[in-house]
């Protein structure tokens, strides 16, 4: 049975090393197994053919790296923009909530994917790329307009006294009290977007199909198509990089933030 | 207990109102009933002078602190009427008068340092940082946190917490400070000192205090009047004064006179609450 000693906080090297480790080994693995069993290579090629295809293919996969990145950062910061301002919009009158969150929610559990085809018909004919953004941005921003407004109604009750008591004005109590108070839940938001931002982008170059023939999703189900594997492989680690970091850059701008005063955030001595 | 001791008198007779003539709050059958029916208050009258350290003292539930958010404008009385004779009055019918409040929480800012938490009530009221400075310094080093200022409330005590919250309700140099039970949570020893602070303070400072409390030892050392309450409905049952010289201290806190004005102010605490028994 483990002592207290290894039910404890594992050290930050130890943190690193072991996630490194395992897939250093899964990827030997993998290797291993591919040559010693001979696998087809248009059924799974081994790492190194890979890592081939991504030197080799580097041009072109760039361009794609390039175009998804650029649909989804659009997305996540529209979502952001669209989410943040309705969230205040909602705090500031009732009837706003009352009368557009079903709307939002509606948005939200409709399947981006049984969208998409509407939106690449009236949008995406001439102009692909504002589909893909308009798909994206759908897909991204109901959680930071779910958190933000959860965020803005979260406030100290007696802090809401003191405010009332010095007469603050609304924008003073929104600047000084409201988003302070909601910025804990904005970040926790927005590293879902983030993710889902990407997801959007690349459901939506999926449904778009052959019309797009620029990202990285596109570029999947061209590799595909022509048997292309290891090219295939080399997209989706791309695409896995990408969210990564994402949520890691993400995850550094919330220690950022909210290493000064938030629970969430604050080293601990004890 | 039931016999009064000399030392104890009606406070109406010594109370600043009569002494000064126009009190500085006027309450005049002020009742409350909350929205679920609730009668939280009831044909409460108290006249509050300048310079007086005022404790509402009662059982939980008696209203007390309902009162005191009503006296700092922060809800709306049901009946009766709050009144500031010495205040003038814009032009929204609120009356002009400078109040610090005090919350049983600290209820600080968590992302602010101390400094900004302090400032708050001066930035609100459209003072610019550069000349706030020397008051928000002014009011740290009061309350002992001048090397604080940079702090975030997580960093700080208890009790340091509070003496924040107590200098952010100073900043703005209030005719009135208005505390709800500050003390309640925080240790025995803190709490003795924060009292012997508040003291100091309201001596050099000259504001009025409404102090709110459930705690008979703590009206009585602070205080030069109790307003005794009775449980809900909440109503005013007594009204006493502590006739005991300030500065007070170790000595007060262990003389038999602090002894006695305790032991009458449970009297009239057990006869209220009997009361309020009786009639349910």
């Amino acid at each position: 049975m483990a002592g207290p000693s290894s039910s404890g906080n594992p050290s930050p090297a130890v943190r690193i090393i072991v996630p490194i480790v395992l897939g250093i080994v899964f990827v030997g693995a993998w290797e291993f197994f591919v040559r010693y069993y001979h696998v087809p290579k248009f059924v799974l090629p081994p790492p190194s053919m890979i890592a081939e295809a991504l030197i080799n293919d580097y041009q072109t996969l760039s361009v794609s790296l390039w175009n998804t990145l650029k649909v989804t950062l659009a997305a996540f910061f529209v979502a952001l923009a669209i989410g943040v301002a309705f969230a205040i919009l909602f705090t500031q009158s009732r009837i706003f909530e009352i009368s557009l969150f079903p709307y939002a929610v509606i948005l939200q559990v409709t399947p981006i994917v049984s969208i998409a085809p509407f939106i690449i018909i009236w949008v995406g004919l001439d102009h692909v790329e504002r589909a893909l953004l308009i798909l994206a941005t759908i897909v991204a921003f109901f959680p930071i307009l779910s958190n933000t407004t959860l965020g803005l109604k979260s406030v100290d009750h007696n802090l809401q006294n003191l405010f009332d008591l010095y007469r603050a004005s609304r924008w003073q109590r929104l600047k000084e009290l409201q988003f302070p108070s909601a910025l804990p839940y904005l970040l926790g938001g927005m590293k879902i977007s983030g993710g889902l931002a990407l997801i959007g982008a690349v459901v939506a170059e999926f449904v778009a199909g052959s019309g797009t023939g620029t990202g990285l999703a596109w570029r999947i189900i061209e590799s595909a198509n022509r048997l292309n594997i290891p090219r295939m492989f080399a997209a989706l680690l791309l695409l896995s990089v990408l969210g990564i970091l994402i949520f890691f850059g993400l995850s550094a701008l919330e220690r950022l933030l909210l290493r000064k005063w938030h629970e969430s955030a604050v080293g601990r001595e004890n | 207990m039931t016999e009064v001791p000399t030392v104890l008198r009606r406070a109406a007779a010594v109370s600043g109102a009569t002494n000064r003539g126009r009190p500085l709050i006027s309450l005049a059958g002020v009742g409350k009933t909350y929205q679920n029916g609730t009668l939280a208050l009831t044909d409460v009258n108290l006249s509050i002078g300048q310079g007086e350290f005022v404790s509402l003292l009662g059982p939980s539930g008696c209203g007390k602190s309902t009162l005191l958010r009503m006296i700092a404008g922060l809800g709306s009385t049901s009946e009766g009427s709050i009144d500031w004779p010495q205040s003038r009055y814009d032009a929204k019918g609120e009356p002009q008068r400078d109040l610090g409040f005090v919350f049983q929480e600290p209820t600080l800012m968590p992302w602010a340092t101390v400094f900004e938490n302090v400032y708050l009530p001066l930035k609100l009221t459209g003072v610019g940082k550069r000349a706030a400075v020397g008051r928000v310094t002014e009011v740290l080093a009061m309350v002992g946190l001048e090397k604080f200022a940079g702090s975030y409330p997580r960093e700080l005590s208890g009790g340091m917490k509070m003496r924040a919250s107590i200098a952010r309700a100073l900043v703005v140099k209030p005719q009135v400070l208005l505390m709800d039970e500050p003390f309640a949570a925080l240790d025995e020893i803190t709490r003795i000192r924060l009292n012997n602070d508040l003291l100091g303070l309201w001596q050099s400072q000259q504001w009025t205090v409404i102090f709110v409390t459930h705690s008979v030892y703590e009206s009585v050392y602070l205080s030069n009047r109790i307003v005794v309450m009775s449980a809900r409905p909440g109503r005013i049952v007594a009204d006493l004064a502590i006739d005991a010289p300030y500065p007070r201290g170790e000595m007060f806190r262990t003389s038999s006179t602090y002894n006695e004005f305790c032991r009458t102010t449970s009297a009239e605490l057990s006869r209220a609450m009997a009361g309020a028994e009786e009639e349910h």
